[in-house]
């Protein structure tokens, strides 16, 4: 079968399987939309979890990210994973005792306070639709790349499945999908990063990989790196040949501190995370259920490293002094005489994420460090008309030939290469010659990463809108202090609230605004500096009071968000920065202004109320659980 | 439960937070970035410990400390007589 039919079946029978899941667990109730009735299985919770979790950007870009930052990249690995630990200790029981639906309804009942539970919903939707933005605009791109459709066209299919799925089955259609999306994209990750690891190393396991011996000879262009030579020394050495500085060599250990911290806060805060710990049936549910998911999230995790070193080695083996027009043809050999295979090169090019600009017109590709464009961070301008006599697209912002002073850096060779860090997953199955439907495997696991992801972001939008905006705070009576919604009309502004939500979510996706993409990674800044500490000072200091909570979170939110847009948009000079602190980092500093401006001023006005302290004694001690208040 | 008794209960739920969360930082915080240096002095088979722990190793600890948690907890919620 050609590919393009095999990933139209691939595609097309992930699809099916979602929508059918989503009639069959089709909500019935509130507490089956909001918490899918709080009765799902630890294991799968955390299936659903990890796929939640993973989004397009862990699936598509962060081997690649790691490929280009070397060691530093570990602050990705460790940050977006030891937040489960937190999770699991500082969050989940309580909060699932607790029992209610979602983080404002918690922060709104712990802080007495509609305040409260108003500033909850707003940063709760804030954090939400930056992140969700980004999703949407995840799978309009693997639509385009692999199913030959336009970016907006992917976006609206995109729009369409998941409207399917949330709206109808609510958290506990999206949880029992996102079970199937989990197993998708983890055979989707996993399948190619073994052939590559058996191609590079001989070894089976990925993460055992990086122990091993490389299995050929290649030429960095300044010299031969024999075969057998140790994986992680032949990266090292090569990338020093071509003036980068070595693979595993650490970089600004105060900002990877920083930035490690601020994600692990991050993730401990995010509101579509949290709200998973609610769906289990007991506490000790919630407890294990976070480590089933860091489980299910290690497995690809562990991996990832592997492939970021593999298909770095495997770039420059393969482009390093190649020429164009034999590599594109299949003509092209290795150092050992076999066929160097590059018509991914010219597949790649053509999708704009590689480019080549020949310098030194000498009709072969060189790779060093430096820029070979002009644009902002290196990028290509590409000609739309013509190409080159050989083939290759023309650019018109190329940088000309290099004068002695850059070649000196580099041993004589000028970069004239560009990459996209997130053609390190994509192309890998072509680089390494892999059969078609390992390809048409990565689009659906692409898709199912991003949809997952999507969905669980729009439920947690939908439902602080309909439960916490609408239900206890619009449609609240004033005697009774209970929502005047019945529970039909509840479930009909959810399911209202989540079409709205996809809405404009889709908006988004197909004009996305010029940020998105930075300030997804500000996500985890915002999320941090703004509920992590609310919440856990709502369970562990039973003095904090709706005082110290609302000026907590407003110091919180305003110095991470303002330090953010001064650095990042408006142009403000890193040599300013903080204790020099990059903005992605500077969550960690928010977070502790708010423990410390939240402890001050609660230690100044009056203590909670009796029956508050009380709920405090009540979320601390697990039994009881199943019988949650009912509301 | 008596107050005297859930107090109890939660200062073991925290001194054995406290020391789980004190490995946490010392195997991801210590071995990954403030000792990196220090253990990439240490290889084996080519792979420097610091940049294992940093990109691998972290994650292995932090999936046992959490399976750690749940069986210490279950264990002081049955002696507490508060398990489900």
């Amino acid at each position: 079968m050609d590919l393009q039919t095999l990933i139209y079946l691939f595609v097309g029978i992930s699809f099916a399987i979602y929508i059918g899941i989503a009639l069959w667990a089709k909500a019935s109730s509130t507490k089956e939309f909001y918490v899918a009735g709080g009765g799902v299985h630890p294991i799968a919770n955390g299936m659903a979890t990890a796929a939640d979790w993973m989004s397009a950007a862990s699936f598509i870009s962060l081997a690649g990210i790691i490929s280009f930052k070397g060691s530093d990249g570990g602050a990705y690995l460790m940050g977006w994973t030891g937040g489960y630990v937190l999770l699991a200790m500082l969050l989940a029981p309580y909060l699932r005792k607790f029992g209610k639906f979602t983080v404002p309804d918690f922060v709104g009942d712990r802080y007495y306070s509609d305040v409260a539970r108003l500033v909850a919903v707003i940063g709760v939707i804030f954090v939400s639709f930056t992140y969700v933005a980004g999703q949407m605009r995840g799978v309009g791109i693997v639509f385009a790349r692999f199913l030959q459709v336009d970016v907006n066209t992917g976006v609206i299919i995109g729009m369409a499945i998941v409207f399917f799925y949330s709206v109808l089955g609510g958290m506990k259609g999206i949880t029992y999908t996102q079970v199937a999306q989990y197993v998708v994209m983890i055979f989707a990750y996993m399948i190619p990063a073994i052939f590559l690891s058996l191609q590079v190393t001989d070894t089976f396991l990925p993460q055992l990989g990086i122990f091993s011996q490389t299995t050929f000879a290649f030429n960095t262009g300044v010299e031969v790196i024999p075969e057998g030579t140790y994986l992680l020394h032949a990266l090292d050495q090569s990338l020093l040949d071509l003036g980068f500085t070595e693979y595993t060599k650490p970089g600004n250990l105060w900002n990877m501190f920083m930035l490690t911290t601020a994600l692990m806060l991050g993730t401990a805060g995010l509101p579509h995370v949290i709200v998973r710990f609610f769906t289990v049936p007991t506490v000790k549910d919630a407890r294990i259920s976070a480590g089933w998911a860091l489980v299910f999230i290690a497995i690809m995790y562990t991996t990832i490293s592997s492939v970021a070193s593999f298909s770095r080695i495997n770039l420059i083996k393969n482009v390093q002094n190649v020429e164009y027009e034999a590599f594109v043809n299949g003509e092209a050999r290795n150092v050992d005489g076999t066929i160097n295979h590059g018509k991914w090169f010219q597949t790649w090019e053509n999708g704009g994420l590689l480019a080549w600009n020949d310098r030194n017109q000498d009709g072969k590709i060189q790779y060093a460090s430096g820029a070979a464009f002009d644009g902002k961070g290196g990028k290509p301008v590409f000609d739309a008309e013509n190409r080159d006599k050989d083939g290759h697209k023309l650019t018109t912002n190329g940088k000309p030939i290099a004068e002695e002073e850059e070649l000196a850096k580099s041993n004589g060779i000028a970069n004239e290469l560009y990459v996209d860090v997130d053609i390190m997953v994509l192309a890998n199955p072509e680089i390494a010659n892999l059969p078609n439907w390992v390809i048409a495997l990565i689009a659906a696991g692409g898709l199912a990463a991003a949809l997952s992801t999507a969905a669980g972001l729009l439920l947690v939008i939908a439902s602080s809108i309909s439960h916490d905006l609408m239900g206890q705070i619009i449609f609240k009576d004033k005697v009774t202090g209970r929502s005047t919604l019945n529970e039909n009309t509840e479930l009909m502004w959810a399911r209202i609230s989540a079409i709205v939500a996809i809405l404009v979510a889709g908006y988004l996706g197909i004009n996305p605004p010029g940020f998105v993409a930075q300030v997804v990674a500000f996500a985890f800044g915002l999320a941090a500096a703004a509920f992590f500490p609310t919440i856990i000072l709502g369970i562990f200091d039973k003095r904090m009071n709706k005082e110290g909570a609302i000026s907590g979170i407003i110091v919180g939110l305003t110095f991470t968000f303002g330090y953010i847009v001064y650095f990042v948009f408006l142009g403000g000079d890193p040599k300013n920065y903080l204790f020099g602190i990059d903005p992605t980092g500077i969550g960690t500093i928010g977070t502790l202004l708010h423990l410390i401006v939240a402890f001050v001023v609660s230690r100044m006005t009056p203590p909670p109320p009796a029956h508050i302290q009380d709920l405090v004694e009540r979320i601390r001690i697990p039994s009881g659980a199943s019988e949650a208040i009912e509301h | 439960m008596s107050p005297e008794k859930a107090q109890a209960y939660w200062r073991e739920n925290i001194s054995m937070i406290v020391k789980l969360l004190l490995v946490w930082f010392v195997f991801s915080f210590g071995c990954g970035i403030l000792f990196i240096n220090e253990l990439n002095a240490i290889e084996i088979s080519g792979v420097k410990l610091g940049y294992w722990f940093a990109q691998q190793g972290a994650i292995y600890v932090f999936v046992i400390l959490i399976f750690v948690y749940v069986k210490v907890m279950t264990g002081i919620d049955e002696k507490y007589g508060i398990n489900e």
